[in-house]
């Protein structure tokens, strides 16, 4: 009994400056680990973690002139003929019958002919489209090899070197927004620019817009231009009954575009 | 234990190994590290390289223009819009000259008249706005803003002043033409502006040996038109040739 007293202290005493110890230990390891994290000067240290990318279009800007589509195929080398697009502009023409007709002449890279029928013309309008970066994308779905993913900022891109090109993710897309590239028989598509966005740069197209109808930012940043651009428009995304949960949000955007 | 069993064993136990040694080969390097793809393949994503270099990039070697270009009424089309990609030239500037687009065709891409564009946009009609002239001879591509119209006799003239503006005379004032007293923008019909009398008063600019600019087009006052006034056969407000 009378032992018994001290000994808890003691070991208590011991218990104490072991935590203390450990505690420093930790501490200290904990700061070197950090220093060696830390990011270096000069190399921007790229944490996809603190982004979530999207992109917003302003149907009440868009001119047409299709500068976006142009840019895209210089900035990613995609293939001149007019079958391949990452982004592409479609002219939407709506008559008094309630009949719509869509076309986009070589994605509208050179510009759109006269409208034929402007006399029985309702609304007519732009729409430039491009992959919607799905937050739940069917394209990923059916890849059977792995090759097509969304990164955790989320864009979704396709592993070129891994790619089998069977065309499922082609078949997939709601949205018509992949290709096979003709050169390495891979599936191709819109990648935001994901070389450019890393770097702190726009995409091409948004690089190009002339009236700003294309917007983009991210979606972790209140301050963003595409978080400002959500809170001052009233936004409806293509197909929302597929429930693919497009990225791509468009502002006025007519009922009868899909 | 049985010996099935053990058979049993050993065969699932190669067939295991079988299929994490096939997975080990099998399996592309870095899959599944961030996710159901290759983290490699992310990274030589990143690495393509950059065409446009940006809007920033031109403000260090061309201030002047940069500076022209963000007051102006094309503040919000990049120069990479007009030049083209232009990463290359910015590395190096004498080894990629970037070309720019000086022909008529190139600015109704955004300016033609389309009933499909935004109401509100600047639109012209390319066949008949100031046909046959490029259109950075009245407007700098940095700053398009149309060039100055006199305004005051538009108040009243608005006919012939929308008409002289899309003509080739369209630098020249009224008061050239006409000397104007100051009385008749308040009472016109008093105080009567003058007009041209004379054949040589339009040979002052073209007749051949006129000490006038080189780029207007000369006749042989002598002989052209016979000894009519120029103004019975050419409007001068809208001297288009027929
Ligand atoms: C590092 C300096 C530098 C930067 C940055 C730069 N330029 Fe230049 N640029 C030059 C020089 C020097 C020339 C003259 C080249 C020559 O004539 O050989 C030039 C010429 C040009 C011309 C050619 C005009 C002509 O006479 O045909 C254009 C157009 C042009 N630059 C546009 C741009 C644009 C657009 C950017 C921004 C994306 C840019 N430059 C950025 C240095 C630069
Ligand atoms: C609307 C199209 C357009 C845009 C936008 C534009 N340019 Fe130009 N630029 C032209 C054209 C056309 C010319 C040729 C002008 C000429 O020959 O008189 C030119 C000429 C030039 C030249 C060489 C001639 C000179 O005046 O020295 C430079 C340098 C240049 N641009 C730089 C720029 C820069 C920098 C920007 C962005 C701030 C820019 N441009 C934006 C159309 C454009
Ligand atoms: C990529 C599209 C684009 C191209 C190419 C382009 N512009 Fe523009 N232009 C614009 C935009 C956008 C505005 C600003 C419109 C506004 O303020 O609403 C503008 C404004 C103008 C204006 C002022 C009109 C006004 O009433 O405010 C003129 C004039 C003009 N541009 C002439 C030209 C000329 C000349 C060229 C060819 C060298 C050209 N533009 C090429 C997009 C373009
Ligand atoms: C002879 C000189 C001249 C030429 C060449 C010329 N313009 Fe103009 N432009 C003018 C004048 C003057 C105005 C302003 C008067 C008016 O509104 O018509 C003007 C106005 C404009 C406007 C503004 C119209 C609006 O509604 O606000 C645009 C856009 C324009 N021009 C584009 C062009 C384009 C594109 C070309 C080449 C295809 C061109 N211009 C060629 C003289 C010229
Ligand atoms: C307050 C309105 C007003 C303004 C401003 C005005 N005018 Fe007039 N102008 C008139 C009227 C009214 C007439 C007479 C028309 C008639 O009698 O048939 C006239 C007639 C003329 C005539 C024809 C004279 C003739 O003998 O046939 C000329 C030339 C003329 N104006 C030039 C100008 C010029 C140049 C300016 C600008 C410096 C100008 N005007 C400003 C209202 C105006
Ligand atoms: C190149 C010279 C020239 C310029 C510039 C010019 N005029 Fe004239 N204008 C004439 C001549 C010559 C006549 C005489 C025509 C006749 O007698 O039939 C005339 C006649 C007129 C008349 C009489 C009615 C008519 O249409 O014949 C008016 C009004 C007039 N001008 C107004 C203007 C105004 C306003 C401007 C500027 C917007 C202007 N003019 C610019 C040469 C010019
Ligand atoms: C102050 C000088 C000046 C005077 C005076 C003048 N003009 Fe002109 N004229 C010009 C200019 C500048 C042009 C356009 C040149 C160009 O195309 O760049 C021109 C062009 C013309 C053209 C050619 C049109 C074309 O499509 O190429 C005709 C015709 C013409 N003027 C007739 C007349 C007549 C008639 C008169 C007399 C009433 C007259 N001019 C007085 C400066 C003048
Ligand atoms: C009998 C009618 C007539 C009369 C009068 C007349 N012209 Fe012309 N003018 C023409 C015709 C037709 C043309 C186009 C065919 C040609 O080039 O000869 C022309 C062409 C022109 C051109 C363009 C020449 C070129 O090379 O582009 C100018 C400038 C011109 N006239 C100025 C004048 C002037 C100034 C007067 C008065 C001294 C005048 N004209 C009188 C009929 C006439």
């Amino acid at each position: 009994m009378k032992d018994e007293g001290p000994q808890p202290e003691a070991s208590g005493e011991k218990i104490y400056a072991d935590r203390r110890a450990f505690l420093r230990t930790c501490a200290q390891g904990a700061s070197a680990v950090l220093f060696i994290l830390q990011p270096r000067q000069g190399e921007a240290a790229y944490s996809p973690r603190d982004h979530f990318y999207g992109m917003g279009i302003d149907i009440a800007k868009c001119i047409g002139c299709g500068r976006c589509a142009d840019a895209c195929k210089k900035e990613n080398d995609v293939p001149r003929e007019p079958f391949y697009f990452r982004t592409w502009v479609e002219r939407y023409m709506i008559n008094d019958q309630g009949e719509t007709t869509v076309d986009s002449p070589n994605g509208g890279i050179a510009g759109f002919p006269a409208a034929t029928n402007e006399k029985g013309m309702l609304r007519t309008f732009f729409v430039p489209k491009l992959c919607n970066h799905c937050a739940n994308p069917p394209c990923v779905q059916v890849c059977p090899v792995g090759a097509t993913f969304a990164t955790e900022d989320g864009v979704v891109l396709v592993d070129k070197d891994y790619c089998i090109g069977c065309r499922y993710c082609i078949q997939a897309c709601p949205y018509g927004a992949r290709f096979l590239d003709p050169r390495t028989r891979t599936a191709d598509k819109c990648t935001f620019c994901y070389h450019r966005v890393v770097k702190g740069l726009l995409p091409a197209c948004v690089e190009v817009c002339p009236t700003g109808a294309r917007v983009f930012g991210d979606l972790r940043q209140r301050s963003s231009p595409l978080e400002r651009f959500m809170r001052m428009n009233k936004l409806q995304v293509l197909k929302p009954s597929l429930n693919t949960g497009p990225k791509v949000y468009y502002a006025s955007l007519d009922g009868e575009v899909r | 234990m049985p010996p099935q069993l053990t058979r049993l064993l050993i065969v699932f136990a190669v067939l295991a190994s079988g299929l994490v040694a096939a997975r080990h080969f099998l399996l592309p390097k870095t899959f599944g590290e961030s996710g159901h793809y290759r983290t490699a393949a992310v990274e030589a994503i990143t690495k393509q390289p950059v065409r446009y270099a940006g809007r920033e990039a031109c403000a260090l070697c061309h201030p002047d223009i940069v500076e022209i270009h963000r007051k102006g009424n094309h503040q919000t089309v990049a120069c990479e819009v007009c030049h083209g990609p232009a990463a290359a030239h910015v590395e190096s500037p004498s080894d990629h000259q970037l070309p720019a687009p000086r022909e008529r065709g190139y600015c109704p891409l955004c300016h033609g008249y389309d009933p499909s564009r935004p109401t509100g946009f600047p639109q012209i009609e390319p066949v008949a706005h100031n046909p046959l002239k490029p259109c950075i001879s009245c407007h700098n591509p940095h700053e398009p803003r149309p060039p100055h119209v006199p305004e005051d006799c538009r108040a009243c003239h608005g006919q012939i002043a929308r008409m002289k503006a899309v003509s080739p005379h369209v630098q020249l004032a009224c008061t050239r033409c006409h000397e104007t007293p100051e009385r008749h923008k308040t009472a016109p019909r008093e105080a009567r502006p003058d007009k041209p009398r004379t054949r040589e008063f339009c040979g002052a600019c073209h007749a051949q040996g006129a000490s006038s600019p080189k780029e207007i087009p000369r006749i042989d006052l002598a002989t052209h038109g016979g000894r009519f006034l120029c103004w019975q056969c050419h409007y001068p407000h809208q001297p288009e040739l027929n």
